[in-house]
């Protein structure tokens, strides 16, 4: 049987009154990456906190591969790990000292652990940096450091919560190829804010908010759950601020119009007749997260500024 | 073997990869116990030496609780060691027998100097010696126990040092560790008792013959060490907060 994720219920209010998750029920295969998508404040880091077995719903179960790990948190500790939201690679330390202790912790022993460590920073192009202290390193190199420890483990379930915000674009896209590489021998759950990052990442993703998940599945599974299936993008610069209008949608250059099969080859044709450039495209997680998240996208005043 | 393991972790990263990469560090946890020492030796022309060892190897075991709690919260909230620990096999227990070590590691230097000048000092009877050592497992313990459960309720370090400085004043300085609490005028000795470390001092001068208990107090003295070393061991596992809720 095949590895899975089943929250029922879960719910968690923090002891101040604030209500972080109402009522979360998902089941998801526990392969590839699956990445969490919601605002600040939706309640992603707690889930996952939850998940790594870090903080203790108020209500509900969540079981992996039929374990328990509310009630029986030890019995998945072996298998997950996780790079917290905010989690820095200790300062006092160099890259090879920080994952030889993540191994050490996890039960390796130090030679092993050693020779492992120097394994992983070779593959992930720190061997250079391996022993200088992790304060003078970049932050690309700080947040490569931490997903070394999380590659070297043993553990197939890893838990990365927002990895790549504040990273540059170049470490965010080495960050990729890594997850990418990863999540061919562990599952991968991830959160993050950059739409664009799930859905190039993804096998899976969920949509959060206010607590709650709003949809969860492929993108293909996303997009069904949006009545209009692609975007229309007016891209002329030579009309500058011309205003067509078509089909009943008032168009601006820059903006977006959302539309089904039969809308797009008619829009299209009329585009194409008055000479004005623009692109087709199947809708975006982003179109889909602000239908879903918003209700914007589907009505008649689908455009989206 | 992977106990040792997860203990061996705690103690590279709070003891032995930091005085292998910040050897000043060494300098720091040598001099801390010495300066008191150094002051009560001088202002009582010698007279209290043998007394202020005893009282800087109490300082060091207390210095030891307040650089864990430090520790520990600089590692939970700044780094989020915690975090990753927690989701890991290392078990709570081990976590923290393992960074309780690295404080003693990280006081080997002080220690070893301050056993020096003990040996050359303090004259007492072999189960004098065995009543010293009681009392420094005892001290540790006991702040271990504390600057486990300030850990679990600092969320920042200024939370932090703000504990440490108040810990150190309350625990071996105000307290006649390194005199005797005769030198305290009257009125004020009672509020001495409200620290654990009076109650060690006064066994470990009795132990080097320069305080000298009744029965009573003798057993009176054990007994509150060992009680508060119960009670906190009991707040300690209470307030525990490994899997926060």
């Amino acid at each position: 049987m095949s590895s899975y994720f089943k929250c029922n219920d879960v719910s968690k209010t923090y002891p101040k009154g604030q209500m972080a998750l109402r009522g979360v029920t998902f089941e998801i295969p526990a392969s590839g990456i699956f990445s969490l998508i919601g605002r600040n404040g939706a309640g992603k880091t707690t889930l996952v906190r939850i998940l790594a077995t870090e903080l203790m719903p108020s209500s509900g179960d969540v079981f992996i591969d039929g374990v328990d790990i509310i009630k029986d948190p030890d019995s998945i500790r072996k298998r997950i790990a996780i790079i917290p939201q905010e989690a820095r690679a200790i300062s006092w330390l160099t890259p090879m000292q920080t994952v030889t202790t993540f191994l050490l912790y996890r039960g390796m022993k130090y030679a092993e652990a050693k020779a492992r460590s120097r394994e992983v920073l070779k593959e992930l192009g720190l061997t250079s940096v391996a022993d200088k202290l992790n304060r003078t390193l970049s932050g690309g190199q700080k947040r490569k450091v931490l997903v070394a420890a999380l590659v070297a483990s043993d553990a197939d379930i890893l838990f990365m919560d927002e990895p790549t915000t504040g990273l540059d674009p170049i470490s965010r896209a080495e960050l990729w190829d890594i997850l990418s590489e990863l999540k061919k021998n562990k599952f991968i759950f991830l959160t993050t804010h950059y739409l664009e990052e799930a859905e190039r990442l993804s096998d899976r993703i969920g949509i959060l908010d206010q607590g709650e998940i709003k949809a969860i599945g492929t993108m293909s599974d996303l997009r069904a759950m949006v009545p209009k299936k692609y975007s229309i993008s007016l891209i002329d610069r030579d009309h500058g601020s011309v205003e067509i209008e078509n089909n009943g949608s008032l168009m601006k250059i820059g903006s977006r119009i959302f539309v089904d099969d039969n809308e797009a080859y008619v829009i299209a044709r009329d585009l194409i007749n008055k000479n004005f450039r623009f692109s087709i495209n199947p809708v975006s997680l982003e179109d889909i997260y602000y239908s879903i998240a918003r209700k914007e996208i589907g009505g008649e005043e689908g455009v989206q500024d | 073997m992977y106990r040792t393991s997860q203990m061996a972790a705690s103690i590279l990263v709070n003891a032995i990869y930091a005085m292998k990469n910040f050897p000043i560090t060494l300098v720091n946890t040598l001099l801390s116990p010495l300066s008191f020492l150094l002051v009560i030796t001088l202002a009582s022309h010698g007279r209290l030496l043998s007394v202020s060892v005893g009282g800087a190897l109490i300082m060091s075991m207390i210095s030891s609780g307040i650089g864990l709690q430090g520790d520990l919260s600089h590692l939970k909230n700044d780094f989020k060691l915690q975090d990753m620990v927690v989701s890991s096999p290392t078990t709570a227990s081990v976590y923290i027998v393992g960074m309780a070590i690295s404080e003693i590691v990280y006081s080997i230097p002080a220690i070893a100097v301050l056993g020096i000048l003990a040996t050359i000092y303090i004259h007492t009877t072999v189960l004098g010696v065995f009543q010293i050592i009681a009392v420094m497992v005892l001290m540790f313990s006991f702040s271990i126990l504390l600057g486990f459960t300030l850990a679990t309720i600092t969320y920042d370090i200024i939370q932090s040092w703000a504990f440490s400085g108040i810990i150190s004043t309350l625990m071996s300085t105000i307290p006649p560790v390194y005199y005797p609490i005769t030198y305290i005028p009257m009125p004020f000795r009672y509020a001495a008792y409200a620290s654990p470390t009076t109650y060690g001092a006064e066994l470990v001068q009795n132990a080097i013959g320069f305080a000298h208990l009744s029965g009573t107090a003798f057993m009176v003295d054990w007994i509150i060490l060992i009680m508060i070393n119960v009670v906190f061991f009991i707040i300690a596992v209470k307030k525990a907060r490994w899997r926060e809720v």
